[in-house]
């Protein structure tokens, strides 16, 4: 799983899809998301990261964050593949 | 130092209102093109239109007769203009403007004036009462329509198509309705604007897109922008839109350029619908009102077209920049009604 890769996703979390012309807005945590995928990382090392850093029961923000995912796989700005 | 060549450009469509023209805009990219400086001839028909008073961006401006008027009254008034500014282009931005300045083209082109149109084959052709056929012709998607010139027909148009369908004018104009009833309020309202036959389309619903480009006439694409509405006015204008880098929207521009050979400036009207499908809903054959981001993207098509025009190769734009917005705005002029007068009574200002 990949964010496109020419999404494009500013620092204040606006994200610009090229090819269709969409903005969508995210909050700080879902922009962390993004740019942790973005990075290089899976989806289960960025829940780790993050879940480290703030008080959150680890199941509730992964199946938030997995929601989060399918949330952007909708708005097809994620490709799935190898 | 070089000096660029100055060529006098008359230019329609002045009349940035709220479904505006594209003059205004063709004459800013014009004021900004590299190639040539320019001076710039407003061609209006109504004393009120914007850009007759714009006196930064158009320096002369004289009435023309309307299209009905015939191509005789059309070509004594050019001639007119001609003889005072000597012109070297015509750029006209209506749809029914075109019938008239196809047929003058020949006599304009001995006077040594200059145009970039399509051909009438081509005019014709892409009508929205010819789409049906047009599509089948070169394998592109368009929503399913039929010409109705009586308003008996109106009440078989369930047998054809499911409503909601767009009730459109030949020129301009298009309604949503959602039932018989609405159809025949939208067919009187039309049909008395604009003449007959009413189109009647298979409403597509998905997200608008719109692409204008260039085409040389040889089958080769010079420019072509594409640009997702973001704003949409009342009367189905874009008043602020984002240039987008969908690939299946340029083949799609090829797809129609090569296989038309369109020559000109165009604007091809899409929907998407939930399958990613693009379905053309419309070909318009002149620059659109929004034609300034092209400028704003990297391919000043104004500039291109007038090149074109002037029987020069044009290379064709091979990138634009992605992700830039227009946004229109309104703006009040403060006009002394001397100029008023003089465009009124004089018929030029």
């Amino acid at each position: 799983m990949n964010i496109k890769q020419n999404i494009a996703v500013s620092g204040a979390g606006m994200i610009f899809n090229p090819d269709t012309g969409e903005t969508f807005t995210v909050n700080p945590i879902g922009a962390e998301i993004i740019n942790g995928i973005k990075e290089g990382n899976s989806l289960k090392e960025v829940q780790e990261k993050i879940s480290s850093r703030y008080t959150v029961e680890p199941s509730t923000f992964q199946n938030d964050s997995e929601d989060f995912i399918n949330l952007m796989r909708n708005f097809l700005l994620i490709e799935d593949g190898d | 130092m070089v000096t660029k060549r100055k060529l006098n450009i008359a230019v329609s469509g002045l009349n940035a209102i709220d479904s505006p023209g594209p003059g205004v805009a063709v004459i800013r990219a014009l004021r900004e093109a590299k190639s040539f400086d320019c001076k710039i001839i407003g061609l209006a028909y109504e004393s009120l239109e914007p850009g007759i008073f714009m006196h930064n961006l158009v320096d002369k401006t004289y009435q023309i007769p309307y299209p009905l008027a015939g191509i005789d009254a059309i070509m004594e008034r050019i001639e007119y203009i001609h003889a005072k500014e000597q012109l070297d282009i015509i750029i006209p931005n209506f749809d029914s403007e075109l019938y008239p300045f196809i047929r003058l083209e020949p006599k304009l082109k001995e006077m040594g004036i200059h145009m970039c149109l399509p051909t009438m084959e081509q005019f014709e052709e892409r009508h929205k009462m010819n789409l049906n056929e047009f599509g089948e012709k070169y394998g592109i998607h368009v929503p399913k329509s039929k010409n109705i010139s009586s308003s008996s027909e109106i009440k078989d148009i369930s047998k054809d198509f499911k409503y909601p369908v767009l009730v459109k004018g030949k020129y301009y104009d298009a309604y949503v309705a959602y039932n018989a009833d609405q159809v025949k309020t939208y067919y009187n309202k039309i049909s008395a604007k604009w003449g007959l036959p009413i189109i009647i389309q298979e409403f597509v619903h998905g997200t608008e897109f719109n692409v204008t480009g260039l085409g040389d006439g040889l089958g080769n694409t010079i420019a072509a922008v594409p640009m997702r509405k973001q704003y949409i006015t009342e009367k189905g204008k874009a008043w602020g839109g984002i240039s987008v880098a969908d690939k299946k929207m340029l083949e799609l521009t090829d797809l129609f350029i090569s296989q038309t050979k369109w020559r000109s400036g165009f604007e091809l009207e899409l929907m998407k619908d939930k399958e990613n499908k693009f379905y053309l809903l419309e070909i318009n054959p002149r620059m659109p009102a929004w034609i300034y981001l092209s400028v704003g993207v990297g391919q000043n098509i104004p500039e291109a077209l007038v090149n074109l025009a002037m029987g020069e190769t044009v290379e064709p734009f091979t990138e634009y920049t992605v992700g830039k917005m227009f946004v229109r705005y309104a703006w009040d002029m403060i006009v002394d009604i001397k100029e008023f007068h003089a465009i009124s009574q004089e018929g030029e200002l």
